[in-house]
């Protein structure tokens, strides 16, 4: 194992955290807000995924791919929220987990109507399919946009959350929410905002992602639990511990793949290497995730309140 | 924040019982019909020579088995577990990795299932119990995707694609290769368990149980330590999950990754809360449901999911306590009747 390589599965693990965060940032506030559990992100990530893929391979740009998801999944959650989640804020947990795995297989049906079981082709643009030299290290330079496009708009949630109004009322409706009602704000106009920011961010994710992933139905589920994990780790509610949970579990998962196998190779023989390795290294984030709980129940990050 | 609502839908389905009257309720009614139906399925269908329907319903049982166990934290105790079908898993792992090494003792294939569920059910559940509500949910889910990526790499039990079971479990000379056997053994563990379950909601682990979903702080208060209660049925529904594992890879002769994938997991809970929560014959009726649905819907269209989906979002939406919880309210009505119209006999004479 040399330093490049393990610069370069870092910054792997860069890209798949930020690609989290896009994933964990609506996620963590709509439960945040109206405690809400959404399982049905991941089909919003999946129909992103594929709205994008679509618009890029008919017309060839990639951008135009990019533009098209925004309004596309403002639409989708809008007739989300109308059709059925609108009945579901009330409701208990359990109501909210059925009801949304029930429209997880429906998507994943729907897009396997329409595009078919097998993977939807999408290539890397070519403007930026080259590499970039990173002090000395060529590193794929559409890799290096999803991590550079990923912190902009991490920065941006956080000064969207910290800076503006809006901000200020989603923080407030986080923490009290009856209150905030009461003071004449439209929580409900709020939640659905909030709602459709973290659709467009799930969407944004699919399409770009789509490029080094393979986009095909069901491809959002393995994300969702990923997702499901960071937020554990980073606290429920809390954006900064989405980012940070993000970051800390798309590191350790890449890189745990590559140096997990190689340190067992040292210490093991062979054969048990080979076999545990791989085990061990799939199971990793997930130790991270119960040694986490163990100390600390409420997340690395939790939300303070006042 | 995180605690989830109390619902007033699951403390009902368990707490109303309709006052003891010397005629049967239709709930009892629907039961002994239910059972009776179950136990003549392999005779009819050695009758009219659809071996077929055996193969069917031991699905539905261990699926009812599976879903019943799920029911004792979810419907009880209030926890709601999304990694449920860890514990199928286990068990089915559990058969088929004994019998891959040429042991096919049910007795042992049993005891090995039993004996990893609480070990596993043990660890996860003290850990994931360390939260509630959503972080709950996410964290059972996690902890089944976790072991479900374990077995899609152990290359040499089949990895990704699953291991043929090499031998049946077999206790004595009661071997489980036979579908009819498998379903008679499947069916008695069934009605054990039901005997069982109307046994413990009016125990005192039962209604300690439902106590802590109702109020967990005042059962704290109450000097009750909460967390062995919650605990020790989180084990014993894993052990019970197991012993339907066993089952289930007997009855598909296969084991796969797929058992434990999250799927299975959201399936036993729809098959929990259309039964009723709660109620231990619920899930019986769910999984009967959800299985001869689901196959009516695949012999139908190859997209069945593009139905199955929306159906179950509509009836979340529109049902509150499931088919069980329909029965318990027209038997409340009619106790209510009765009553009504016995005190107007008694003001008359």
């Amino acid at each position: 194992m040399n330093v490049s390589l393990f610069v370069m599965q870092c910054l792997n693990g860069m890209q798949l955290g930020v690609l989290l965060f896009l994933m964990a940032a609506g996620l963590t506030l709509v439960f945040g807000i109206v405690n809400f559990v959404n399982l049905a992100h991941g089909s919003l990530y999946m129909m992103g995924a594929f709205v994008g893929a679509l618009v890029y391979n008919t017309t060839g740009s990639f951008l135009l791919g990019v533009l098209a998801v925004i309004p596309a999944m403002l639409a989708l959650a809008f007739v989300l929220e109308l059709l059925v989640f609108n009945r579901l804020y009330q409701r208990d947990h359990l109501d909210q987990v059925l009801a949304t795995f029930g429209l997880i297989l429906f998507f994943n049906e729907l897009a396997r109507m329409i595009w078919g079981p097998s993977p939807y082709y999408m290539e890397v643009p070519a403007a930026l399919s080259g590499t970039v030299d990173l002090f000395g290290i060529p590193y794929p330079a559409y890799r290096l946009l999803i991590v550079a496009a990923g912190l902009a708009v991490a920065l941006g949630c956080y000064l969207l959350i910290h800076r503006t109004r809006i901000g200020m009322l989603i923080r407030a409706g986080a923490t009290h929410r009856a209150m905030v009602g009461a003071l004449g704000v439209n929580i409900k106009l709020l939640n659905s905002l909030v709602f459709g920011l973290g659709a467009v961010l799930a969407g944004m994710a699919g399409m770009l992602a789509g490029p080094i992933l393979s986009v095909q139905p069901g491809m959002g589920e393995p994300v969702l639990i990923l997702t499901m994990v960071v937020i554990v780790i980073g606290g429920i509610g809390s954006i900064r511990g989405a980012f940070l949970g993000a970051l800390i579990v798309g590191v350790i998962d890449t890189v745990g793949r590559t140096l997990l196998p190689a340190v067992l190779r040292g210490l093991f023989e062979r054969g048990t290497a080979d076999t545990a390795g791989p085990a061990l290294a799939s199971m990793l984030i997930y130790i991270l995730m119960a040694v986490v709980l163990a100390l600390r129940p409420q997340g690395l990050f939790p939300v303070k309140h006042g | 924040m995180l605690t989830p609502s109390p619902s007033s839908r699951i403390a009902h389905a368990a707490a109303v019982r309709p006052a003891a009257s010397r005629r049967p309720t239709l709930y009892t009614l629907f039961v002994v019909l239910l059972l009776a139906g179950l136990a003549l399925v392999p005779t009819y269908a050695a009758l009219s020579g659809q071996a077929f329907y055996i193969t069917l319903f031991a699905r539905i049982v261990v699926f009812a088995i599976a879903a019943l166990s799920l029911d004792l934290i979810l419907g009880i105790g209030g926890l709601v577990s999304f990694g449920h079908a860890l514990y199928l898993g286990l068990g089915a792992y559990a058969a088929g990795m004994l019998a891959q090494h040429g042991i096919d003792n049910g007795w042992i294939h049993l005891g090995v299932a039993v004996a990893v569920c609480a070990a596993v059910g043990f660890v996860t559940g003290f850990i994931s119990l360390r939260t509630t509500g959503v972080a709950f949910i996410m964290i059972t889910l996690a902890f089944a995707q976790m072991v479900y990526f374990l077995a899609v790499s152990l290359n040499q039990y089949g990895g990704d694609d699953g291991l043929p079971l090499a031998a049946s479990s077999r206790f004595g000379n009661v071997s489980l290769a036979d579908p009819a056997t498998l379903y008679y053994v499947a069916f008695g563990f069934l009605c054990l368990l039901l005997l069982f379950g109307t046994r413990f909601i009016k125990a005192r682990f039962g209604m300690t149980l439902a106590g802590i979903r109702m109020n967990e702080r005042r059962m704290k208060a109450l000097g009750v330590p909460t967390l062995q209660y919650k605990l020790g049925a989180y084990v014993i529904a894993a052990i019970v999950c197991g012993i339907a594992g066993v089952l289930y890879a007997n009855l598909t002769q296969f084991v796969s990754p797929s058992y434990m994938s999250w799927t299975t997991s959201g399936e036993l809970i729809v098959m929990v809360v259309i039964g009723g929560i709660g109620t231990f014959v619920g899930p019986v009726v769910g999984a009967l449901a959800m299985v001869l649905v689901e196959e009516g819907l695949k012999s139908a269209t190859e997209h069945w999911m593009f139905i199955m989906g929306p159906l179950i979002v509509v009836i979340v939406l529109l049902t509150r306590r499931g088919l069980v919880g329909v029965l318990h309210s027209a038997d409340v009505r009619r106790a209510a009747k009765t009553a009504a119209s016995g005190k107007l006999m008694e003001g008359r004479s």
